[in-house]
């Protein structure tokens, strides 16, 4: 299927799964805060229009409920809750050094080619136009589980869960047209739950070692040795 | 025969228009800080100057140092021949194709660093030392984007590219945007511009371009930074007709060529005021972040790359 095939709005919904995937990359390689924050709320801003999109060209209005939530939810709620939560914490300013940036990188544009091959077959069992949009979905989801396992702040662990859940929504709309309506509602939720408790968990976190370090979890003993 | 003519006489106007373009830029960079400004054609008098200046040559100069202006300059020229920039009917384009493309201005950069070398001052050989640590990076980015265009148009060949992306209706190519966005980055880098080096600075710790021709004077200052000039508008033209092929003639006819050359100019314009407004809302980045900045670049058109394979092509 060449792109030049598909109707403009199919395009576009290609074009936003690129930039999507931009936006991941991006994510990965922020070292402040507050505009990793940002680009997570870009993120969802970009679902949502891509959600808006499909419901319109598919004709399955239900999906305009999970546009709408997706707005709600990962474009304000979300975003505003953890830039309320650095800004208490008093760590909006921190700057987190990553370990070798660039072998990061390269390790995620290597994690896109692994799941185009995962997802070749995938794709054939789809019938939209925008099927191909799967490895891409697959490859936010994969790069989401790099950030948490590159990082060290529990915030931007939590950033990274955040789109590894944006990944999967993504796969789900641009793969099927949507989840059936009780389980985007019940994974929506999920979501900000567990929002809220992430932040209870990193006033519990920091008051118990100091920090909001992960790594320093791993110690079994207070007393560095 | 008629094209050969063509070509000769675009070639020369880019050379003569490229002082002009880098003028422009400043000029338009002086209007948005409030201050007076030289005027656009102000390049044209500073070559003029020089070329009537002796030739001071320090002591340990070898033959390198004397040749290495011209060698740039005309490497250059024979660069911009290759590029369409009015038409896409370019007897030249045969000559070369985007690798053999880079390979000149490797080949430019080559010769700027061995120059930068040559004398032996420490300045010279920091400005060549940085060059060639930012050029090996920016390479793989600018050769990535090349690829994802020359992947569209199922050729290697500039005005091949151009004129396949320029006929057809309106097709968002995601890998076009990707790979496009890469190729500004990796040009502000090559080219000397803000943030990665600044060219208004003369004597800074932190010059590069400036650095390497430190110890040039006369002529061969004038050579050389005219052959500075001609690689900005080289990448310009290679930007504006690249992303928006628009109004690139793809024939001979007098009408087409008069739209074409129109064209040209307005999106040479309106480049010049992009760059300006860069240059005036960014300040110069760390040395040291120059990787990441390049970095980007090489991710973005890494990107272009992999969603055209994915997306795209079936």
């Amino acid at each position: 299927m060449l792109i030049a095939t598909l109707s403009l709005p199919e395009q576009v919904v290609l074009m936003l799964a690129a930039l999507i995937l931009l936006s991941s990359f991006l994510m990965l390689a922020q070292v402040r805060l507050d505009s990793m924050i940002n680009t997570f709320a870009l993120q969802g801003l970009l679902l949502f229009f891509a959600t808006l999109i499909m419901a319109l060209i598919s004709g399955k209005y239900q999906l305009l409920i999970s546009a709408a939530l997706t707005l709600f939810l990962k474009v304000f709620f979300i975003p505003n809750k953890l830039r309320g939560l650095v800004v208490r914490l008093d760590i909006n300013r921190e700057i987190e050094s990553i370990t070798n940036p660039s072998l990061i990188m390269l390790f995620a544009a290597s994690l896109v080619l692994f799941s185009y091959y995962v997802a070749l077959p995938i794709r054939a069992l789809s019938l939209l136009a925008t099927r191909n949009t799967i490895a891409i979905s697959l490859a936010v989801v994969l790069i989401g589980m790099l950030m948490i396992i590159s990082r060290r702040k529990a915030v931007t662990q939590v950033v990274g869960f955040m789109s590894m859940e944006n990944g999967l929504f993504f796969a789900a709309v641009v793969a099927t047209c949507g989840m059936p309506m009780v389980v985007e509602l019940g994974i929506a939720f999920d979501v900000l739950v567990a929002a809220i408790l992430f932040g209870v968990f990193f006033f519990h976190i920091r008051t118990e070692i100091g920090s909001l370090d992960t790594d320093r979890l791993n110690h079994l003993t207070e007393v560095e040795k | 025969m008629n094209g050969w003519l063509f070509a000769i006489v675009q070639t020369l106007c880019v050379v003569f228009f490229a002082p002009f373009m880098a003028g422009l830029v400043k000029w338009m960079k002086c209007k948005l800080q409030n201050r007076q400004g030289p005027p656009p054609w102000q390049p044209y008098r500073n070559l003029l100057k020089l070329s009537r200046k002796q030739v001071v040559l320090a002591d340990t100069a070898s033959f390198v140092f004397r040749i290495a202006p011209y060698v740039v300059f005309s490497v250059t020229i024979v660069a911009v021949s290759v590029v369409p920039v009015i038409s896409v009917q370019l007897p030249t384009a045969a000559l070369a194709d985007v690798i053999v493309l880079v390979g000149f201005l490797s080949l430019a950069r080559f010769f700027l660093s061995l120059a930068g070398m040559d004398v032996g001052t420490s300045f010279g050989g920091m400005g060549s030392s940085r060059e060639v640590t930012i050029s090996s990076l920016a390479e793989p980015a600018l050769l990535m984007a090349f690829f994802t265009l020359a992947m569209n148009a199922s050729s290697t060949n500039v005005s091949t590219v151009i004129a396949h992306l320029s006929q057809g209706s309106l097709i968002l190519y995601p890998s076009l945007i990707f790979s496009s966005l890469g190729l500004i980055l990796v040009a502000i880098a090559e080219t000397g511009r803000i943030p990665i080096d600044n060219p208004a600075t003369h004597l800074e710790l932190t010059m590069i371009h400036e650095a390497m021709i430190l110890e040039y004077s006369g002529r061969h200052l004038a050579l050389m930074e005219w052959a500075a000039m001609l690689k900005l508008t080289l990448y310009s033209l290679l930007i504006v007709n690249l992303i928006v092929p628009l109004g690139v003639a793809l024939t001979l006819r007098p009408g087409d060529l008069l739209l074409g050359a129109v064209s040209v100019s307005c999106k040479l314009l309106l480049l010049a005021l992009f760059l300006a407004v860069v240059e005036t809302a960014q300040a110069k980045m760390r040395l040291f972040r120059a990787p990441q900045y390049l970095g980007l670049a090489f991710i973005l058109s890494l990107l272009g790359m992999m969603s055209h394979i994915i997306l795209e092509v079936r």
